[in-house]
Protein backbone atom coordinates (compact mmCIF):
# COMPACT_ATOMS: atom_id res chain seq x y z
CA UNK A 1 0.00 0.00 0.00
CA UNK A 2 1.31 3.06 -0.67
CA UNK A 3 0.17 6.68 1.12
CA UNK A 4 0.61 9.70 -1.20
CA UNK A 5 1.24 13.12 -0.30
CA UNK A 6 -2.23 14.15 0.30
CA UNK A 7 -2.82 11.47 2.41
CA UNK A 8 -0.15 12.47 4.86
CA UNK A 9 -1.39 15.83 4.89
CA UNK A 10 -4.80 14.57 5.57
CA UNK A 11 -3.83 12.28 8.40
CA UNK A 12 -1.75 15.17 9.70
CA UNK A 13 -4.94 17.01 9.64
CA UNK A 14 -6.74 14.85 11.72
CA UNK A 15 -3.95 14.29 13.88
CA UNK A 16 -3.45 17.86 14.65
CA UNK A 17 0.22 17.83 13.42
CA UNK A 18 1.53 20.44 11.98
CA UNK A 19 4.62 18.49 9.71
CA UNK A 20 7.09 19.97 7.32
CA UNK A 21 6.53 19.77 3.89
CA UNK A 22 10.17 18.48 3.29
CA UNK A 23 9.22 15.44 5.02
CA UNK A 24 6.33 14.55 3.70
CA UNK A 25 8.25 12.35 1.40
CA UNK A 26 9.93 10.14 3.98
CA UNK A 27 6.10 10.18 6.48
CA UNK A 28 4.81 8.75 3.21
CA UNK A 29 7.04 5.97 2.97
CA UNK A 30 6.91 5.12 6.52
CA UNK A 31 3.64 5.06 6.99
CA UNK A 32 2.98 3.17 3.95
CA UNK A 33 5.46 0.48 5.31
CA UNK A 34 3.45 0.23 8.16
CA UNK A 35 0.19 -0.39 6.60
CA UNK A 36 2.44 -3.25 4.52
CA UNK A 37 2.82 -4.75 7.51
CA UNK A 38 -1.08 -4.90 8.56
CA UNK A 39 -1.84 -6.22 5.50
CA UNK A 40 0.82 -8.61 6.19
CA UNK A 41 -0.94 -9.51 9.76
CA UNK A 42 -3.81 -9.77 7.80
CA UNK A 43 -2.86 -12.72 5.87
CA UNK A 44 -2.59 -14.69 9.03
CA UNK A 45 -5.16 -16.84 10.10
CA UNK A 46 -6.94 -15.10 12.87
CA UNK A 47 -10.30 -17.38 12.92
CA UNK A 48 -9.71 -19.60 16.06
CA UNK A 49 -7.84 -16.22 18.00
CA UNK A 50 -10.24 -14.22 20.11
CA UNK A 51 -9.75 -10.22 19.68
CA UNK A 52 -7.31 -8.71 22.48
CA UNK A 53 -8.60 -5.63 23.41
CA UNK A 54 -5.86 -5.54 26.14
CA UNK A 55 -2.40 -6.54 26.75
CA UNK A 56 -2.82 -7.01 30.76
CA UNK A 57 -5.10 -9.83 32.08
CA UNK A 58 -6.53 -8.51 35.26
CA UNK A 59 -10.50 -7.26 34.85
CA UNK A 60 -10.91 -3.66 35.60
CA UNK A 61 -11.05 -2.54 39.43
CA UNK A 62 -14.00 -0.35 39.92
CA UNK A 63 -14.39 2.21 43.01
CA UNK A 64 -17.25 3.03 44.82
CA UNK A 65 -19.16 6.18 43.92
CA UNK A 66 -18.29 8.79 46.12
CA UNK A 67 -16.79 11.94 46.27
CA UNK A 68 -12.77 11.68 46.20
CA UNK A 69 -11.56 14.57 44.79
CA UNK A 70 -12.05 18.64 46.30
CA UNK A 71 -12.16 21.74 44.48
CA UNK A 72 -8.32 22.95 43.08
CA UNK A 73 -9.30 25.44 40.91
CA UNK A 74 -7.23 27.73 41.40
CA UNK A 75 -4.26 25.80 41.36
CA UNK A 76 -5.35 24.06 37.79
CA UNK A 77 -5.80 27.68 36.69
CA UNK A 78 -2.49 28.57 36.84
CA UNK A 79 -1.65 26.12 33.84
CA UNK A 80 -3.71 27.55 31.66
CA UNK A 81 -2.70 30.82 29.40
CA UNK A 82 -6.13 32.47 29.28
CA UNK A 83 -9.23 32.23 32.67
CA UNK A 84 -11.77 34.12 33.30
CA UNK A 85 -14.77 34.15 35.50
CA UNK A 86 -13.34 30.66 35.71
CA UNK A 87 -13.37 29.73 32.76
CA UNK A 88 -10.44 28.63 30.89
CA UNK A 89 -10.40 30.61 27.45
CA UNK A 90 -9.31 29.46 24.39
CA UNK A 91 -9.55 30.81 20.17
CA UNK A 92 -12.90 30.46 19.24
CA UNK A 93 -14.42 27.82 17.56
CA UNK A 94 -17.99 27.25 16.18
CA UNK A 95 -18.88 23.54 14.73
CA UNK B 1 -47.79 13.68 3.85
CA UNK B 2 -47.48 11.89 0.44
CA UNK B 3 -48.43 8.46 1.40
CA UNK B 4 -45.68 7.26 -1.34
CA UNK B 5 -43.59 7.25 0.74
CA UNK B 6 -42.52 6.05 3.88
CA UNK B 7 -40.84 7.31 7.25
CA UNK B 8 -37.63 5.23 8.84
CA UNK B 9 -36.57 6.62 12.32
CA UNK B 10 -34.09 5.56 14.75
CA UNK B 11 -32.89 6.95 17.71
CA UNK B 12 -30.29 7.60 20.03
CA UNK B 13 -30.95 8.54 23.42
CA UNK B 14 -28.19 9.87 25.70
CA UNK B 15 -29.43 9.95 29.44
CA UNK B 16 -27.09 11.40 32.16
CA UNK B 17 -26.99 8.30 34.72
CA UNK B 18 -27.34 9.92 38.29
CA UNK B 19 -24.35 9.19 40.29
CA UNK B 20 -22.50 11.52 42.56
CA UNK B 21 -19.31 11.23 40.95
CA UNK B 22 -17.63 11.25 37.33
CA UNK B 23 -17.89 7.78 35.36
CA UNK B 24 -14.05 7.78 35.52
CA UNK B 25 -13.24 10.24 38.49
CA UNK B 26 -14.04 11.09 41.75
CA UNK B 27 -15.61 14.82 40.93
CA UNK B 28 -18.98 15.44 41.56
CA UNK B 29 -21.74 15.51 39.21
CA UNK B 30 -24.00 18.08 40.87
CA UNK B 31 -25.54 20.11 38.53
CA UNK B 32 -25.06 23.77 38.29
CA UNK B 33 -21.85 24.30 39.87
CA UNK B 34 -19.48 27.48 39.60
CA UNK B 35 -17.54 26.72 36.57
CA UNK B 36 -14.80 24.21 36.65
CA UNK B 37 -14.80 23.71 40.56
CA UNK B 38 -15.89 20.37 39.58
CA UNK B 39 -13.18 19.39 37.00
CA UNK B 40 -10.24 17.52 38.61
CA UNK B 41 -6.69 16.43 37.44
CA UNK B 42 -8.82 13.28 35.33
CA UNK B 43 -11.51 15.20 34.26
CA UNK B 44 -8.80 18.02 32.63
CA UNK B 45 -6.90 15.19 30.77
CA UNK B 46 -3.71 15.98 32.95
CA UNK B 47 -0.53 14.14 31.35
CA UNK B 48 -0.29 11.01 34.18
CA UNK B 49 -3.87 10.34 35.01
CA UNK B 50 -6.00 7.33 34.88
CA UNK B 51 -9.27 6.52 34.68
CA UNK B 52 -10.99 4.32 37.08
CA UNK B 53 -14.56 3.26 36.97
CA UNK B 54 -17.26 4.25 38.80
CA UNK B 55 -19.12 0.70 39.98
CA UNK B 56 -22.37 2.57 40.21
CA UNK B 57 -22.28 3.33 36.57
CA UNK B 58 -21.79 -0.33 36.03
CA UNK B 59 -25.25 -1.07 38.23
CA UNK B 60 -27.23 1.28 36.54
CA UNK B 61 -26.09 0.32 33.03
CA UNK B 62 -26.88 -3.40 34.04
CA UNK B 63 -30.31 -2.10 35.88
CA UNK B 64 -31.18 -0.80 32.52
CA UNK B 65 -30.31 -3.85 30.45
CA UNK B 66 -32.45 -6.04 32.58
CA UNK B 67 -35.25 -3.73 32.21
CA UNK B 68 -35.53 -3.65 28.42
CA UNK B 69 -35.09 -7.51 28.52
CA UNK B 70 -31.36 -7.26 27.13
CA UNK B 71 -28.29 -9.50 26.89
CA UNK B 72 -25.91 -8.10 29.81
CA UNK B 73 -22.28 -8.58 28.21
CA UNK B 74 -19.93 -10.62 30.21
CA UNK B 75 -17.46 -8.75 29.49
CA UNK B 76 -16.91 -5.08 28.58
CA UNK B 77 -14.64 -2.77 26.24
CA UNK B 78 -13.64 0.92 26.52
CA UNK B 79 -12.73 2.44 23.50
CA UNK B 80 -11.18 6.18 22.41
CA UNK B 81 -13.39 8.03 20.09
CA UNK B 82 -10.99 10.57 19.01
CA UNK B 83 -11.78 13.95 17.81
CA UNK B 84 -10.88 17.72 18.23
CA UNK B 85 -12.85 20.18 20.52
CA UNK B 86 -11.99 22.69 23.15
CA UNK B 87 -14.51 21.15 25.72
CA UNK B 88 -12.67 17.65 25.52
CA UNK B 89 -9.60 18.34 26.76
CA UNK B 90 -7.79 14.60 26.02
CA UNK B 91 -8.11 14.76 22.21
CA UNK B 92 -11.18 11.50 22.79
CA UNK B 93 -14.05 10.73 24.66
CA UNK B 94 -13.69 7.38 26.43
CA UNK B 95 -16.79 5.31 24.96
CA UNK B 96 -17.48 2.48 23.67
CA UNK B 97 -17.45 0.35 20.32
CA UNK B 98 -17.45 -3.34 20.05
CA UNK B 99 -18.34 -5.07 23.22
CA UNK B 100 -20.83 -2.53 24.46
CA UNK B 101 -22.45 -3.46 28.28
CA UNK B 102 -25.66 -3.80 27.19
CA UNK B 103 -26.79 -5.67 23.90
CA UNK B 104 -29.80 -6.14 21.96
CA UNK B 105 -33.13 -5.34 23.67
CA UNK B 106 -36.59 -4.02 22.99
CA UNK B 107 -38.97 -1.65 23.84
CA UNK B 108 -43.30 -1.78 23.72
CA UNK B 109 -44.61 1.58 22.55
CA UNK B 110 -48.60 2.03 21.88
CA UNK B 111 -49.77 3.87 19.37
CA UNK B 112 -53.24 3.99 18.68
CA UNK B 113 -53.70 0.96 21.39
CA UNK B 114 -51.74 -1.08 19.36
CA UNK B 115 -48.59 -2.15 20.94
CA UNK B 116 -45.41 -2.78 18.49
CA UNK B 117 -42.14 -3.42 19.47
CA UNK B 118 -38.62 -1.64 19.21
CA UNK B 119 -35.24 -3.22 18.69
CA UNK B 120 -32.83 -1.51 20.88
CA UNK B 121 -29.42 -2.60 19.18
CA UNK B 122 -27.79 -1.56 22.35
CA UNK B 123 -26.73 0.77 25.13
CA UNK B 124 -23.02 1.96 26.01
CA UNK B 125 -21.58 3.98 28.72
CA UNK B 126 -19.35 7.00 27.98
CA UNK B 127 -18.37 10.42 29.43
CA UNK B 128 -19.41 13.22 28.84
CA UNK B 129 -17.54 16.07 27.18
CA UNK B 130 -17.41 19.82 29.09
CA UNK B 131 -19.33 23.38 27.69
CA UNK B 132 -18.22 26.08 25.45
CA UNK B 133 -19.54 29.23 25.72
CA UNK B 134 -19.41 31.33 23.04
CA UNK B 135 -20.20 34.81 24.68
CA UNK B 136 -18.21 37.46 23.94
CA UNK B 137 -14.63 36.80 25.94
CA UNK B 138 -13.00 39.38 23.57
CA UNK B 139 -13.06 37.21 20.72
CA UNK B 140 -12.27 34.12 22.66
CA UNK B 141 -14.57 31.51 24.05
CA UNK B 142 -14.91 30.40 27.47
CA UNK B 143 -14.98 26.15 28.46
CA UNK B 144 -16.75 24.82 31.78
CA UNK B 145 -15.25 21.50 32.20
CA UNK B 146 -17.48 20.60 35.36
CA UNK B 147 -19.79 18.45 32.50
CA UNK B 148 -16.49 16.48 31.51
CA UNK B 149 -16.94 12.47 32.77
CA UNK B 150 -20.52 13.06 33.78
CA UNK B 151 -21.99 8.98 33.05
CA UNK B 152 -23.81 9.03 30.10
CA UNK B 153 -25.30 5.64 29.00
CA UNK B 154 -26.31 5.91 24.92
CA UNK B 155 -29.26 3.85 24.21
CA UNK B 156 -29.27 3.58 20.28
CA UNK B 157 -32.41 1.99 18.80
CA UNK B 158 -32.86 -0.54 15.61
CA UNK B 159 -34.39 1.79 12.49
CA UNK B 160 -38.01 0.46 13.51
CA UNK B 161 -40.21 3.54 13.59
CA UNK B 162 -42.39 5.02 11.09
CA UNK B 163 -43.56 7.89 12.02
CA UNK B 164 -42.06 11.50 14.45
CA UNK B 165 -45.72 10.52 17.00
CA UNK B 166 -44.02 6.95 17.15
CA UNK B 167 -40.24 8.27 17.65
CA UNK B 168 -42.13 10.37 20.66
CA UNK B 169 -44.32 7.31 21.93
CA UNK B 170 -40.78 5.37 22.10
CA UNK B 171 -38.40 8.16 23.54
CA UNK B 172 -41.34 8.81 26.10
CA UNK B 173 -41.32 5.02 27.51
CA UNK B 174 -37.09 4.76 27.72
CA UNK B 175 -37.51 8.26 29.99
CA UNK B 176 -40.55 6.54 31.62
CA UNK B 177 -38.49 3.47 32.62
CA UNK B 178 -34.92 5.13 33.23
CA UNK B 179 -36.96 7.36 35.87
CA UNK B 180 -38.29 4.34 37.43
CA UNK B 181 -35.22 2.61 37.78
CA UNK B 182 -33.76 5.47 39.61
CA UNK B 183 -30.97 5.55 37.21
CA UNK B 184 -31.34 9.42 35.72
CA UNK B 185 -33.42 12.09 36.81
CA UNK B 186 -34.40 12.55 33.48
CA UNK B 187 -34.16 16.38 33.50
CA UNK B 188 -34.30 17.50 29.86
CA UNK B 189 -33.96 21.50 30.83
CA UNK B 190 -30.85 20.03 32.27
CA UNK B 191 -29.84 18.14 29.21
CA UNK B 192 -30.09 14.91 31.04
CA UNK B 193 -31.87 13.22 29.28
CA UNK B 194 -31.61 14.04 24.95
CA UNK B 195 -31.69 12.77 21.72
CA UNK B 196 -30.33 12.44 17.98
CA UNK B 197 -32.85 11.05 15.48
CA UNK B 198 -31.62 9.05 12.21
CA UNK B 199 -34.46 10.22 9.19
CA UNK B 200 -35.02 8.86 6.36
CA UNK B 201 -37.91 8.23 3.98
CA UNK B 202 -38.17 5.91 0.98
CA UNK B 203 -40.66 4.66 -1.64
CA UNK B 204 -43.29 2.38 -0.16
CA UNK B 205 -42.40 -1.22 -0.92
CA UNK B 206 -38.62 -0.45 -0.98
CA UNK B 207 -36.93 -2.64 1.39
CA UNK B 208 -33.34 -0.82 1.74
CA UNK B 209 -33.09 2.20 3.48
CA UNK B 210 -32.85 5.76 2.07
CA UNK B 211 -30.20 8.15 3.22
CA UNK B 212 -30.16 9.60 6.69
CA UNK B 213 -29.63 13.01 8.02
CA UNK B 214 -29.11 12.92 11.70
CA UNK B 215 -30.66 15.22 13.63
CA UNK B 216 -28.76 16.41 16.42
CA UNK B 217 -29.30 16.88 20.60
CA UNK B 218 -32.90 17.56 20.84
CA UNK B 219 -34.11 17.80 24.16
CA UNK B 220 -37.90 17.49 24.22
CA UNK B 221 -40.39 15.70 23.41
CA UNK B 222 -42.17 18.21 21.60
CA UNK B 223 -38.94 19.14 19.47
CA UNK B 224 -38.23 15.08 18.61
CA UNK B 225 -41.90 15.45 16.57
CA UNK B 226 -41.40 18.47 15.14
CA UNK B 227 -37.90 18.21 13.75
CA UNK B 228 -38.73 14.60 12.61
CA UNK B 229 -41.56 15.51 11.07
CA UNK B 230 -40.24 18.85 9.16
CA UNK B 231 -37.07 16.61 8.13
CA UNK B 232 -39.50 14.17 6.46
CA UNK B 233 -41.36 16.87 4.72
CA UNK B 234 -37.70 18.47 3.18
CA UNK B 235 -36.26 15.04 2.22
CA UNK B 236 -39.33 14.34 0.75
CA UNK B 237 -39.37 17.47 -1.65
CA UNK B 238 -35.82 16.63 -2.03
CA UNK B 239 -36.45 13.54 -3.86
CA UNK B 240 -39.53 14.66 -5.20
CA UNK B 241 -38.09 17.93 -7.15
CA UNK B 242 -35.29 15.45 -8.33
CA UNK B 243 -32.48 15.93 -5.76
CA UNK B 244 -30.77 13.37 -3.66
CA UNK B 245 -30.85 13.12 0.25
CA UNK B 246 -27.00 13.44 1.66
CA UNK B 247 -25.51 11.80 4.55
CA UNK B 248 -25.07 14.57 7.16
CA UNK B 249 -26.02 15.82 10.83
CA UNK B 250 -28.54 18.90 10.74
CA UNK B 251 -29.44 20.72 13.26
CA UNK B 252 -33.37 21.82 14.51
CA UNK B 253 -34.09 25.28 14.86
CA UNK B 254 -37.05 25.00 16.99
CA UNK B 255 -37.51 28.96 16.01
CA UNK B 256 -37.86 28.95 12.98
CA UNK B 257 -39.33 25.17 12.69
CA UNK B 258 -36.77 24.31 10.23
CA UNK B 259 -33.41 21.93 9.81
CA UNK B 260 -30.31 23.52 8.88
CA UNK B 261 -26.91 21.27 7.29
CA UNK B 262 -24.15 21.05 10.30
CA UNK B 263 -21.89 19.13 8.67
CA UNK B 264 -21.69 16.66 5.71
CA UNK B 265 -20.12 13.16 5.39
CA UNK B 266 -17.59 14.31 3.93
CA UNK B 267 -16.13 16.59 6.57
CA UNK B 268 -17.03 14.30 9.00
CA UNK B 269 -14.46 13.02 11.52
CA UNK B 270 -12.57 9.67 11.19
CA UNK B 271 -13.23 9.02 14.80
CA UNK B 272 -10.70 6.10 14.73
CA UNK B 273 -12.04 4.08 17.36
CA UNK B 274 -9.44 1.63 19.42
CA UNK B 275 -9.62 -0.27 22.85
CA UNK B 276 -8.74 2.36 25.54
CA UNK B 277 -4.93 1.43 26.88
CA UNK B 278 -5.97 2.96 30.26
CA UNK B 279 -9.11 0.63 31.13
CA UNK B 280 -8.76 -2.99 31.24
CA UNK B 281 -11.84 -4.91 30.31
CA UNK B 282 -14.68 -4.99 32.68
CA UNK B 283 -15.81 -8.26 33.75
CA UNK B 284 -19.89 -8.52 34.91
CA UNK B 285 -20.52 -11.19 37.53
CA UNK B 286 -23.10 -13.43 36.95
CA UNK B 287 -24.05 -13.29 40.98
CA UNK B 288 -23.59 -9.15 40.44
CA UNK B 289 -26.00 -9.40 37.92
CA UNK B 290 -28.68 -11.62 39.58
CA UNK B 291 -28.20 -9.63 42.70
CA UNK B 292 -29.57 -6.60 40.71
CA UNK B 293 -32.24 -8.14 39.08
CA UNK B 294 -33.67 -9.68 42.66
CA UNK B 295 -33.38 -5.70 43.63
CA UNK B 296 -35.53 -4.41 40.48
CA UNK B 297 -38.37 -1.85 41.11
CA UNK B 298 -41.73 -3.28 39.42
CA UNK B 299 -41.43 -1.99 36.00
CA UNK B 300 -44.25 0.73 34.31
CA UNK B 301 -45.52 -1.96 31.84
CA UNK B 302 -46.29 -4.45 34.55
CA UNK B 303 -47.49 -1.98 37.41
CA UNK B 304 -49.55 -1.01 34.75
CA UNK B 305 -50.81 -4.37 34.16
CA UNK B 306 -51.49 -4.66 37.96
CA UNK B 307 -53.00 -1.21 38.02
CA UNK B 308 -55.81 -2.72 35.75
CA UNK B 309 -56.65 -6.10 37.38
CA UNK B 310 -56.16 -4.83 41.00
CA UNK B 311 -58.14 -1.51 40.92
CA UNK B 312 -59.98 -2.44 37.89
CA UNK B 313 -59.07 0.78 35.83
CA UNK B 314 -59.03 1.54 31.86
CA UNK B 315 -55.83 0.98 29.96
CA UNK B 316 -55.79 4.72 29.53
CA UNK B 317 -56.48 5.66 33.23
CA UNK B 318 -53.68 2.81 34.59
CA UNK B 319 -51.10 4.30 31.88
CA UNK B 320 -51.85 7.65 33.39
CA UNK B 321 -51.27 6.70 36.76
CA UNK B 322 -47.98 4.73 36.19
CA UNK B 323 -46.45 7.17 34.30
CA UNK B 324 -43.94 7.96 37.26
CA UNK B 325 -42.94 5.55 39.77
CA UNK B 326 -43.77 8.31 42.79
CA UNK B 327 -47.07 8.73 41.04
CA UNK B 328 -48.81 5.27 41.04
CA UNK B 329 -46.70 5.15 44.94
CA UNK B 330 -49.10 8.17 45.85
CA UNK B 331 -52.11 6.52 44.28
CA UNK B 332 -51.62 3.15 45.95
CA UNK B 333 -51.08 5.37 49.25
CA UNK B 334 -54.37 6.83 49.07
CA UNK B 335 -56.42 3.67 48.06
CA UNK B 336 -54.61 1.73 50.89
CA UNK B 337 -55.25 4.72 53.10
CA UNK B 338 -59.14 5.48 52.58
CA UNK B 339 -62.42 3.73 53.27
CA UNK B 340 -63.67 5.22 50.25
CA UNK B 341 -64.19 3.24 46.88
CA UNK B 342 -61.49 2.99 44.93
CA UNK B 343 -63.09 4.78 41.86
CA UNK B 344 -63.76 7.74 44.39
CA UNK B 345 -59.83 7.84 44.71
CA UNK B 346 -59.24 7.06 41.01
CA UNK B 347 -61.40 10.11 40.43
CA UNK B 348 -59.47 12.33 42.90
CA UNK B 349 -56.13 11.51 42.02
CA UNK B 350 -56.53 11.77 37.91
CA UNK B 351 -58.86 14.99 38.25
CA UNK B 352 -59.01 17.66 40.82
CA UNK B 353 -55.61 16.13 42.31
CA UNK B 354 -53.48 16.32 38.91
CA UNK B 355 -55.53 19.33 37.79
CA UNK B 356 -54.07 21.37 41.21
CA UNK B 357 -50.54 19.83 40.64
CA UNK B 358 -50.43 21.20 37.23
CA UNK B 359 -51.84 24.47 37.65
CA UNK B 360 -49.61 24.79 40.45
CA UNK B 361 -46.74 23.84 38.03
CA UNK B 362 -45.14 21.13 41.04
CA UNK B 363 -44.04 17.64 40.19
CA UNK B 364 -45.87 15.14 42.79
CA UNK B 365 -42.65 15.30 45.23
CA UNK B 366 -43.44 18.48 45.54
CA UNK B 367 -47.25 18.02 46.29
CA UNK B 368 -48.27 20.13 49.70
CA UNK B 369 -51.23 17.15 50.16
CA UNK B 370 -49.94 13.82 51.31
CA UNK B 371 -51.66 11.11 50.23
CA UNK B 372 -53.17 10.29 53.72
CA UNK B 373 -54.34 13.26 54.25
CA UNK B 374 -56.36 13.01 50.89
CA UNK B 375 -57.48 9.52 51.93
CA UNK B 376 -58.67 11.47 54.74
CA UNK B 377 -60.84 13.98 52.87
CA UNK B 378 -62.29 11.08 50.59
CA UNK B 379 -63.40 9.38 53.91
CA UNK B 380 -65.05 12.49 54.95
CA UNK B 381 -67.07 12.11 51.08
CA UNK B 382 -67.34 8.73 51.38
CA UNK B 383 -69.46 8.88 54.42
CA UNK B 384 -71.52 11.75 53.66
CA UNK B 385 -70.05 14.19 56.06
CA UNK B 386 -69.56 16.59 53.17
CA UNK B 387 -70.69 17.00 49.83
CA UNK B 388 -68.51 16.68 46.31
CA UNK B 389 -69.16 20.19 46.23
CA UNK B 390 -67.95 20.73 50.03
CA UNK B 391 -65.32 18.58 49.54
CA UNK B 392 -63.61 20.95 46.56
CA UNK B 393 -63.63 23.67 48.95
CA UNK B 394 -61.93 21.37 51.60
CA UNK B 395 -59.47 20.64 49.32
CA UNK B 396 -58.65 24.13 48.52
CA UNK B 397 -57.86 24.66 52.23
CA UNK B 398 -55.81 21.99 52.74
CA UNK B 399 -53.66 22.89 49.62
CA UNK B 400 -52.76 26.07 51.64
CA UNK B 401 -52.28 24.46 54.88
CA UNK B 402 -51.22 21.72 56.62
CA UNK B 403 -54.56 20.29 58.52
CA UNK B 404 -56.42 17.51 57.82
CA UNK B 405 -60.01 17.61 56.47
CA UNK B 406 -61.84 16.52 59.66
CA UNK B 407 -60.08 19.66 61.16
CA UNK B 408 -61.14 21.83 58.80
CA UNK B 409 -64.65 20.70 58.68
CA UNK B 410 -64.72 21.10 62.02
CA UNK B 411 -63.33 24.42 62.17
CA UNK B 412 -65.04 25.63 59.66
CA UNK B 413 -68.93 24.44 60.50
CA UNK B 414 -68.97 22.82 57.09
CA UNK B 415 -70.49 19.13 57.88
CA UNK B 416 -73.16 18.24 55.83
CA UNK B 417 -76.50 18.16 57.41
CA UNK B 418 -77.82 14.87 56.85
CA UNK B 419 -80.63 15.15 59.61
CA UNK B 420 -83.45 14.85 57.45
CA UNK B 421 -85.54 16.45 60.46
CA UNK B 422 -83.50 19.74 60.29
CA UNK B 423 -83.93 19.71 56.49
CA UNK B 424 -87.49 19.39 56.61
CA UNK B 425 -88.38 22.42 59.25
CA UNK B 426 -86.25 24.69 56.18
CA UNK B 427 -87.84 22.76 53.56
CA UNK B 428 -91.43 23.37 55.58
CA UNK B 429 -90.54 26.84 56.20
CA UNK B 430 -89.52 28.10 52.34
CA UNK B 431 -92.84 26.12 51.31
CA UNK B 432 -95.02 28.40 53.57
CA UNK B 433 -93.45 31.93 52.74
CA UNK B 434 -93.28 31.32 49.16
CA UNK B 435 -96.58 30.24 47.98
CA UNK B 436 -96.50 31.99 44.64
CA UNK B 437 -93.50 29.42 43.44
CA UNK B 438 -95.52 26.11 44.71
CA UNK B 439 -98.79 27.19 42.44
CA UNK B 440 -96.24 27.65 39.57
CA UNK B 441 -94.53 24.37 40.34
CA UNK B 442 -97.61 22.38 40.90
CA UNK B 443 -99.69 23.73 37.95
CA UNK B 444 -96.44 22.04 36.18
CA UNK B 445 -93.77 24.72 36.02
CA UNK B 446 -91.23 22.26 37.51
CA UNK B 447 -88.29 24.73 36.13
CA UNK B 448 -88.80 26.32 40.11
CA UNK B 449 -87.86 23.39 41.59
CA UNK B 450 -84.59 25.37 41.54
CA UNK B 451 -85.26 28.14 43.26
CA UNK B 452 -86.30 25.51 46.04
CA UNK B 453 -83.18 23.57 46.08
CA UNK B 454 -81.29 27.47 46.43
CA UNK B 455 -83.21 28.65 48.83
CA UNK B 456 -82.32 25.33 50.75
CA UNK B 457 -78.75 25.78 49.91
CA UNK B 458 -78.77 29.38 50.53
CA UNK B 459 -80.54 29.35 54.29
CA UNK B 460 -77.74 25.88 55.26
CA UNK B 461 -74.96 27.59 53.60
CA UNK B 462 -74.65 24.91 51.07
CA UNK B 463 -74.32 22.17 54.13
CA UNK B 464 -77.67 20.10 53.10
CA UNK B 465 -77.37 16.84 51.66
CA UNK B 466 -77.92 17.39 47.96
CA UNK B 467 -79.76 13.92 47.27
CA UNK B 468 -81.69 14.41 50.50
CA UNK B 469 -82.47 18.00 49.78
CA UNK B 470 -83.86 16.55 46.07
CA UNK B 471 -86.03 13.95 47.72
CA UNK B 472 -87.49 15.55 50.31
CA UNK B 473 -88.48 19.14 48.18
CA UNK B 474 -90.14 16.08 45.70
CA UNK B 475 -92.06 14.86 47.96
CA UNK B 476 -93.41 17.65 49.86
CA UNK B 477 -94.22 19.80 46.42
CA UNK B 478 -96.28 17.06 44.95
CA UNK B 479 -100.10 17.62 45.66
Amino acid sequence: MSLSADDVKKIAHLARIGIDANDIASYAKDLSGMLDLMVQMGELNTDAVAPMSHPLDPWQRLRTDEITEVNQRDKFQTLAAHTEAGLYLVPKVID
Amino acid sequence: MNSQWETVIGLEIHTQLATKTKIFSGAATAYGAEANTQACAVDLGLPGVLPVLNQEVVTMAIKFGLGIDAEIAPFSVFARKNYFYPDLPKGYQISQMELPIVGLGHMDIEIDGNSKRIGITRAHLEEDAGKSLHEDFHGLSGIDLNRAGTPLLEIVSEPEMSSAKEAVAYMRKIHELVRYLEISDGNMQEGSFRCDANVSVRPVGQTELGTRAELKNINSFKFVEKAINIEIERQIDVIESGGKVVQETRLYDSVNNETRSMRSKEEANDYRYFPDPDLLPVAIDANLKAEIKANLPELPAAKKQRFQTEYNLDPAVAANLTSSRQFADFYEAVVQASKAEIKLCTNWVTGDFIGALNKAGLEIQQTPISAIRLAGLLNCLADKTISGKTAKQVFDYMWHNDQTADEIIVAQGLKQITDSGAIEVIINGIIATNPAQVTQYQSGKTKVFGFFVGQVMKQTQGKANPAEVNKMLKEKLSV
